[in-house]
């Protein structure tokens, strides 16, 4: 377990070593007219790791997460995917939305298979895509049901399927497990690492849950808050091959918890 | 409703009414109100008079041109009002104007705008009709949620891509509110329109008819007219039903 000395003011990116990065993060801020979400951010993420954006609320993690999805347009800085400077969305690049964005008129396999619609493939063949990938989430036998249908958590399942349908490098989740109860947000949490396991994907996770992060992350960037800024980046190097049970009782799990509460408590009011 | 036991058919009010008028008409109490079996009677005759068919002809024809007209303008007015700001603010007071605006007021100077014909109906019908379908299309619009537009632009969907597959498809409850209640507003803009010309269509019969005191033809029309607007009104709810198991699910 290695831990970096947490919150400190002369923290520097830069000294946080990251091979293979797909992404890139290059001195990006952002303005909201008078308000300054972001400030300067500069940060890279690793091809087929996990990595957490983590903060209190209103420290811009969202905001940082949709300017790399192209969503949102920076005041200044640019993102690089693959070596490539981008300024909008791209296939290599597939977002998890905190409200799941489903279409309320669309059944559970047009959802999954909406990306690939978009990209112009033919029914056939997105459909069977969309099956398997409804298949890998767990919802097989729910293809023909409509989102209403469905439980919160069973919506955020369709919402992961239909970004891996896409077979982007890059998956962006803003918090996608807030709007799921407890019980199902560990059982997701399981589910994820499997899927991050399975698909050797780069994913980019935004929550301000510090266990879930804890849990789910090969790394961990801390933010501050107004202007959002990055404070601190963790490697929590945790043994996933141990059961989700152990791992959640396991002291190093705790010391890392504890340190970013640390680090944290004294934005909370 | 059940009655003693036994289920009562939506309709039996109806008939309950129906005849507490042919037993108010039968008294002869006032001219105004002949027995119901007579105005029954004589809506079997009118509907096989010629000038009976004319008027529906005429009445029809404005009623379906102003109607196309309201709709093939209000839906896309109110979209683009929903989506951009300046076209909202340009139109925004003059639709919310109108749409509780006496427009009875307006039909003599469209007479004199349009002349004492067709054309006068038509605009009556529109006018009457195009301003609520305007606000509820923008109101639909208005209400997709952003993240749906984020996901349809996150996933490479062009501006046409994201109007056609997700904002209208979003907005088609809406949409059709508003239509329904403008079909119902156009039935009486047709009706006032063509009273107020009272030289074509149905008003010239109406005219005719409350001149000559012929009142069994005169409440056989308005019955005539009353179900036409009813079932107008159904065809088009019974669309909005078939979208409503998302519209209530949103």
């Amino acid at each position: 377990m290695t831990v970096n000395a947490l919150a400190k003011e002369d923290f520097d990116p830069a000294s946080v070593v990251t091979h293979d990065p797909v992404v890139r993060v290059e001195a990006i801020s952002k303005h909201y007219g008078s308000v300054e979400a972001l400030r300067s951010i500069d940060l890279q993420f690793e091809r087929g790791k996990l990595t957490t954006l983590l903060g209190p609320s209103g420290c811009g993690k969202t905001t940082l997460l949709k300017i790399i999805a192209g969503l949102v347009p920076a005041t200044s800085g640019q993102i690089i995917v693959n070596g490539r400077a981008v300024t909008g969305p791209g296939p290599e690049r597939a977002f998890v939305f905190q409200d799941f964005a489903l279409m309320p008129w669309a059944t559970v396999l047009r959802n999954v298979g909406f990306g690939l619609e978009l990209k112009g493939m033919a029914a056939a063949e997105r459909n069977r895509i969309a099956r398997r990938y409804i298949e890998e989430v767990g919802l097989q036998g729910f293809e023909d049901k409509y989102p209403h249908e469905l439980s919160g958590g069973m919506r955020q399942r369709v919402g992961i399927a239909r970004a891996f349908a896409v077979n982007a490098d890059v998956l962006l989740l803003d918090e996608p497990f807030s709007a799921v109860d407890e019980q199902n947000r560990r059982k997701f949490q399981e589910d994820l690492l499997r899927l991050v396991e399975m698909e050797r994907k780069t994913f980019i996770f935004v929550t301000h849950s510090i266990e879930e992060a804890v849990y789910v992350s090969d790394r961990i960037v801390l933010l501050s808050p107004r202007p959002g800024r990055v404070s601190n980046i963790i490697d929590p190097r945790i043994d996933r091959t141990a059961n989700p049970d152990d791992i959640r009782r396991d002291p190093g799990y705790l010391d890392v918890v504890e340190e970013i509460w640390q680090g944290l408590r004294h934005y909370a009011e | 409703m059940t009655l003693f036991g036994y289920r009562i058919p939506m309709m039996a009010s109806l008939i309950v009414w129906a005849l507490i008028w042919e037993i108010v008409g039968q008294l002869d109490v006032i001219f105004l109100i002949p027995p119901m079996s007579a105005i029954i009677a004589a809506g079997f005759d009118l509907v096989q008079t010629n000038s009976w068919q004319n008027a529906t002809l005429v009445t029809i024809r404005s009623f379906v041109i102003g109607m196309a007209l309201a709709i093939g303008i209000g839906v896309p007015l109110g979209v683009m009002m929903g989506r951009v700001k300046i076209i909202d603010n340009i139109f925004g007071l003059w639709v919310n104007i109108f749409v509780s605006a006496p427009l009875s007021a307006l039909v003599p100077v469209l007479m004199i705008l349009f002349g004492m014909g067709e054309a006068t109906i038509v605009v009556t019908v529109f006018l009457f009709a195009v301003w609520i379908i305007v606000l509820d299309a923008r109101a639909g619009v208005m209400q997709v949620p952003a993240s749906l537009v984020d996901m349809a632009r996150s996933y490479g969907a062009s501006q046409a891509t994201i109007m056609r597959k997700i904002i209208l498809v979003s907005a088609l409850p809406e949409i059709l509110a508003g239509i329904r209640i403008g079909v119902i507003r156009g039935v009486k803009g047709v009706v006032i329109g063509q009273i107020l010309v009272a030289v074509i269509g149905y008003g010239e019969l109406f005219e005719l008819y409350s001149r000559s005191f012929d009142m069994e033809r005169f409440w056989a029309l308005t019955i005539v007219l009353f179900a036409a607007a009813m079932v107008l009104s159904a065809i088009v709810e019974n669309a909005e039903k078939r979208i409503e198991y998302y519209a209530g699910a949103r």
